[in-house]
């Protein structure tokens, strides 16, 4: 088999863990793809070397190949997500002194999503009475999992993201020092970025993503259109050697040789028992562990299939925050972005169990359930929002319009 | 406003390759430049210059963040990536490849904006060279210690003169295949670990 050159940007993230599991574990070389994975600084960065042909994938937040498509980046770009790159890894972390004055206002455990949403609410009422400026919130990026799923949770928590709070961009390894040096009072990011923070003592982790919406989206594979549509049999191979490389992540033998592979100075570049702490969903200190169950999943639960419901979700929440208008055409282009197709032009040859179906309702299982597939069986995790609402992407409208209200 | 010079905002967190890209747009005739090394309070700044054109290096992690308040500021109408006109892919790789980036207010012509981004990705490469022929410098003179170092174990241990231990160091390189300055690094590793040296 000839080889085929790739080349992908990542961010030093734990979740970039699947990419370089298949470059270090040997799962792209055995699909004949040539991997070379580049670090940079910025998602701007990923974006420009993608338009200029320098990268032909990436590791991408899940919302911004749907920004690209409704032309809310200040470069065009046209890219597809033929596939996820896992479920959760986020955490909202907050200053040490604001843990404690949520604690103070209405004492909750963490990461329990009411209890911290209504103590932050709490917390809050207690500054506005105290004349105390408004709390700054650092995310990674306005077409982020993090921004969206800060915004719902305070949202859903009776707190105006938009006036209650103050809302800022910070780069994910700035994030400890910035919360260190009081420039803000929380933050949502992924790991190891908290644990970092926690390991600081510089914050205590609020609560975490697979809380505020269980087994929820947070990257994808990021691949050029043009490549994807020039390069069938090219990208086929990626999927499969990332597909198998997730797999090997999400098994819990894994985890110590992957946290030690992580930790290199060249991918996150931070100590290996803190890289773990995702892995082993124990980013908590000192809790159960048992909140923290699919903290962050890779692979288990359809954690690669890029659900088209998922696309439209995020999209929502772009309409819901102003970044675009609604129309249907809009909603049209966000759902295109995400391609379940190309997903299973790859691995069908594997023989493994594949959804069906190309979107679901978001947010109605309650318990792990059994979902149709290709072949053999695939389980869906338990998928609910903490408020207990339901994304059904055949009622856009109605769900918009509940925000709108 | 026509016939006015574009104002252009450098973002640098490096002052020093700030520093020259500024020069180099004032020597060019743009007198309207501004040069910002830390983005504390950035929102502020562009809102008072109302910049046609930002000029940040590629590296800069809060391209990010920037990006993000082009797009919340009015002060920036509309600011879009430098790729303006995909159709240039020299200039826009040659930009990436020296480390620049620029957003450009929506209207801008093309021929008054060129001119700023040449200007930037030269000078960005220069810059580079200079950083390159400073590390070489740099390593130069690490060598010649080292060397000398070497020769002056060489001496006291085998009461060599120093020319014999130079000529000693350098047959020992060539045999080797090696750098002089690496056998020299070797030797006075090896003697530091048996405790020759104090």
């Amino acid at each position: 088999m000839a080889e085929i050159e790739i080349a992908a940007g990542f961010i030093p993230l734990t979740d970039s863990a699947i990419l370089v599991a298949a470059r270090e574990c040997g799962f792209a070389e055995e699909e004949g793809v040539a991997l070379t994975l580049l670090r940079e600084t910025s998602w701007a960065n990923i974006r420009d070397r993608m338009a200029i042909g320098q990268f032909e994938a990436a590791h991408m937040l899940a919302p911004m190949p749907i920004a690209f498509e409704l032309g809310l980046t200040p470069l065009a770009l046209e890219v597809v997500a033929p596939m996820a790159m896992g479920l959760g890894g986020n955490a909202v972390t907050v200053s040490a002194g604001l843990f404690d004055q949520m604690m103070e206002a209405e004492s909750f455990t963490p990461p329990d999503p009411n209890g911290a949403g209504n103590a932050l609410r709490a917390a809050i009422e207690a500054r506005k009475h105290a004349g105390d400026p408004p709390l700054q919130f650092g995310v990674v990026h306005p077409h982020s999992g993090h921004n969206f799923e800060l915004r719902y949770w305070l949202a859903a928590s009776g707190i105006d993201p938009e006036t209650d709070v103050e809302i800022v961009i910070v780069p994910p390894p700035f994030m400890p020092d910035a919360l260190e040096s009081g420039q803000i009072d929380g933050f949502c990011v992924g790991e190891p970025w908290n644990s970092v923070a926690v390991s600081k003592n510089a914050g205590r982790i609020a609560t975490i993503k697979s809380a505020i919406w269980r087994s929820s989206p947070e990257k994808v594979l990021g691949v050029r259109a043009d490549w994807a549509r020039n390069n069938g049999h090219g990208l086929s191979r990626l999927v499969r050697a990332l597909y198998r490389a997730a797999e090997w992540c999400g098994d819990p033998a894994s985890h110590s040789a992957l946290s030690h592979i992580l930790a290199r100075p060249e991918y996150v570049g931070q100590s290996a028992s803190l890289v773990a702490r995702a892995l082993e969903g124990t980013v908590i200190p000192g809790a159960s562990g048992e909140e923290e169950t699919g903290f962050f999943e890779p692979f288990a639960h359809a954690a690669t299939f890029p659900w088209q419901s998922q696309a439209l979700w995020f999209y929502s929440q772009m309409v819901r925050w102003g970044q675009v208008e609604h129309t249907p055409a809009n909603a049209d282009k966000a759902r295109r972005c995400y391609r379940p197709d190309l997903y299973r032009a790859a691995l069908s040859p594997l023989s493994v169990p594949i959804p069906a179906a190309n979107a679901k309702v978001e947010g109605a299982l309650t318990e792990p359930e059994p979902v149709g597939a290709t072949s053999g069986a695939l389980m869906l995790g338990p998928d609910g929002f903490f408020d207990g609402r339901i994304f059904d992407p055949d009622k856009l409208e109605s769900y918009l319009a509940e925000d709108r209200s | 406003m026509p016939g006015r010079p574009p104002s252009v905002l450098v973002i640098d967190d490096n002052s020093v390759r700030a520093a020259i890209i500024e020069a180099g747009l004032r020597e060019a005739g743009h007198d309207r430049v501004t040069v910002v090394t830390d983005v504390t309070g950035i929102a502020g700044r562009i809102a008072a210059l109302e910049p046609d054109v930002i000029v940040i290096d590629l590296e800069n992690p809060n391209r990010d963040m920037l990006e993000n308040m082009f797009q919340l500021s009015r002060a920036v109408k509309r600011p879009i990536a430098m790729f303006v006109d995909r159709s240039d892919t020299d200039s826009i790789e040659r930009a990436i490849d020296a480390g620049v980036s620029a957003y450009v207010v929506d209207g801008l012509r093309r021929e008054r904006v060129k001119p700023i981004l040449d200007m930037a990705i030269s000078r960005f490469n220069a810059y580079s060279r200079l950083e390159r022929e400073l590390e070489d410098a740099r390593n130069a003179l690490q060598s010649r210690k080292v060397i000398d170092q070497a020769k002056g174990l060489l001496m006291r241990s085998r009461g060599m003169s120093e020319e014999d231990a130079y000529a000693l160091l350098r047959k020992t390189a060539m045999n080797q295949n090696r750098k002089i300055s690496d056998v020299a690094q070797s030797l006075v590793l090896a003697a530091d670990m048996l405790g020759k040296e104090d």
